[in-house]
């Protein structure tokens, strides 16, 4: 590891856009290292995260257009989190590693997906995985563990191998699904298995309708038992 | 006999009467606009379906026969591989990389170590240099072919299927008489390889090198100007090139797009740039395009093969490192200082410095990253695996997006998903 002054340079393509960052946000870039010989570690403010990864992906001279990870790095010992992201700019062939730390009892990050869609997934794994908040994520849910898991954030270093809980108590917790494990409440509500909330209380415009039609019809019929829970 | 009557339980529809005619019942709630769209309908594909290439689960919300909105979900197959290796020492980690693309797990295998050695300052030798292009090349047909094979099937030609499988198998042989594992090849080390290429495998490589385009000209035939390829192909599933690298895509699906990016040619590792080979573009980024790239890839994979096999030099495969590297094992029976170094090998593994390192490799399916993350122990503190499927299945959604139902199967199929790598 190789810390580095803004006088000494290894690289110049990378040198010049922590120069840049340095210059426009000032005090949100708070250091700068040089990992593995030629890549380059740039720690920022979390909380100016948006505003910095947007002027990387549109400023011209650097457009790191494609965003390669994020993802989070946990040290333990109640050290803070990392959040990390990994950029690449297509035009300039370079890349760019952007990191964010936070520390365990203030979780959450503004999301980058207003940026680059494929923040999605990547932003939802590293919540599933460490329990990272994206704030203004459009859809954050669990997406490798189940909707229902109950143990906790698995990659995080307290969290023990095996789990949380003892193999019966895990095989019980997976046999005992209900459908909302599966569905989320608005697939269950077009299958019919739920009904609309809004049928009990017609909202002013008719934007659900079909659905709540759909829902009252089955439900008049006798929903599966499944759904009764 | 007497004739049967059935009766059909026509009542279940609200909207029909016992006798099946229509009745006049208010459906909605007075004052409520009717949903002119129509109904819509709900349905499930997954994740026990063989057109889902392995364990994905699709909730496709359909209006008639249009895909309205689709909710990939996955994770059935998680196994956690990111936190067993926090578990394991460097070398052990090898062997769970393997098991995350079986499709191409020679690739993985190299990726995995090339970021080890490039955290830990290692140069490999350049015997290892090619051997390891050897093994990522063929890998690349290998998981080609998988993918040509199975997606044929999925839009309804089956006998691609059977062309594409026997030529796999010849790599499964290459595979087990070179790492004497089929499919699990956990074939690389920190520093080199597990062996060095038996005798007469270079050979064997050669011969199908050179049969294999025949077959590959046979698919051709076959597909390329098939009506029926072409009307399930062409312009489903497009993507235009700006949206296709903001929603992170890379591989075949992105050049398929129109970008030139590729990690060979864009951030060369292990000399590619020395080596003569295309990139295939496409220009409309629909399932045809992906298609076209693929097939192409596959001849530049063998041209680079050849290339390889041309130059492959003499010498060591493993670098001279006691930190990284078991000594001989006559030399560790007969040499106190080498029986040391085997020892604390064998007991403490690797010990990387640390630092972290971040490196991609052009893997079948895409970019193929790899982070680790050492604090000067044998164990990582982390390692991450940025896989490519991942990434590009986040994408179906937007795809499959106004597509009619079959679609789905085959933009998914163009895709070349590995669910063991989506969900680790």
């Amino acid at each position: 590891m190789v810390d580095v002054s803004d006088t000494a340079m290894p690289s110049v393509e990378g040198g010049t856009v922590v120069a840049a960052l340095r210059a426009r946000f000032g005090d949100a870039i708070l250091h700068h290292e040089v990992q593995a010989g030629d890549e380059h570690v740039v720690f920022i403010l979390a909380s100016r995260n948006v505003e910095i990864l947007r002027w990387l992906k549109e400023d011209p001279d650097h457009r790191y257009d494609l965003l390669q990870d994020i993802t989070g790095v946990d040290y333990g010992g109640g050290r803070p989190i990392q959040v990390v992201y990994q950029l690449w700019s297509i035009t300039h062939r370079r890349s760019l590693r952007v990191k964010a730390e936070l520390p365990l009892d203030a979780l959450e990050i503004d999301s980058a997906t207003t940026i680059w869609a494929a923040a999605n997934w990547l932003e939802r794994e590293a919540y599933d995985m460490f329990g990272v908040h994206f704030v203004g994520h459009p859809d954050l849910r669990r997406i490798l563990m189940p909707d229902n898991y109950a143990e906790g954030h698995p990659l995080r270093k307290d969290f023990p191998l095996r789990g949380r809980f003892s193999r019966a108590e895990q095989t019980r917790r997976a046999l005992d699904f209900s459908l909302e494990d599966f569905y989320t409440p608005a697939d269950l509500e077009l299958a019919g298995l739920r009904p609309h909330a809004d049928a009990l209380n017609p909202p002013a415009e008719g934007k659900d309708a079909g659905a709540a039609a759909a829902g009252d019809g089955e439900a008049a019929d006798g929903a599966p038992d499944g759904a009764s829970r | 006999m007497s004739t049967r009557t059935v009766e059909y339980a026509v009542s279940r529809n609200p909207e029909m009467g016992v006798d099946g005619r229509p009745v006049q019942v208010p459906t909605l709630p007075a004052g409520m606009e009717p949903d002119l769209r129509g109904e819509h309908m709900l349905i499930n594909i997954g994740p026990q379906h063989p057109a889902t290439h392995g364990v994905l689960r699709l909730i496709l919300e359909l209006d008639g026969e249009t895909v309205v909105r689709c909710t990939p979900h996955i994770g059935y197959l998680h196994s956690s591989f990111e936190k067993l290796g926090e578990y394991r020492d460097w070398n052990q980690i090898v062997p769970l990389t393997d098991r995350m693309d079986y499709l191409a797990p020679l690739i993985y295998n190299c990726a995995y170590a090339m970021a080890v050695e490039k955290m830990m300052g290692i140069e490999v030798t350049e015997r290892c240099k090619v051997v390891r292009v050897i093994c990522m090349e063929l890998d690349r047909i290998f998981s080609h072919l998988l993918w040509l094979g199975t997606t044929a099937i999925d839009v309804g030609a089956f006998t691609v299927f059977l062309y594409t499988f026997q030529e796999r198998e010849r790599i499964y042989t290459l595979h087990e008489k070179f790492t004497g594992a089929r499919i699990t090849t956990s074939s690389t080390r920190i520093g080199g390889m597990m062996a060095d290429l038996p005798e007469g495998w270079t050979d064997e490589l050669r011969h199908f090198l050179n049969t294999f385009p025949r077959t590959l000209d046979e698919v051709e035939t076959l597909l390329t100007k098939n009506n029926l390829w072409i009307g399930r192909n062409r312009d489903v599933g497009a993507i235009d090139a700006e949206t296709a690298i903001n929603c992170g895509f890379t591989g075949p699906n992105l050049r398929a797009a129109g970008v030139p990016y590729d990690v060979r040619k864009d951030r060369p590792y292990y000399d590619y740039e020395t080596y003569d080979f295309d990139v295939p573009i496409g220009e409309h980024g629909d399932c045809y395009d992906r298609y076209l790239v693929r097939m192409e890839e596959m001849r530049q994979s063998v041209r680079i093969l050849h290339q390889a096999l041309d130059r492959l030099p003499d010498g060591p495969i493993n670098v001279d490192d006691p930190r990284v590297i078991l000594p001989p094992k006559t030399d560790a029976m007969n040499d106190m200082e080498s029986m040391i170094h085997h020892f604390k090998l064998v007991m403490e593994g690797v010990k990387a410095p640390a630092g972290e390192s971040w490196f991609s490799v052009e893997s079948s399916k895409g970019e193929l990253g790899m982070y680790v993350v050492s604090d000067g122990g044998s164990k990582p503190v982390r390692w991450r695996v940025r896989g490519p499927s991942f990434v590009n299945l986040s994408v179906l959604p937007t795809l499959v997006e106004g597509h009619l139902l079959a679609d789905v199967i085959a933009i998914n199929a163009s895709l070349d998903i590995v669910l063991g790598e989506i969900d680790r």
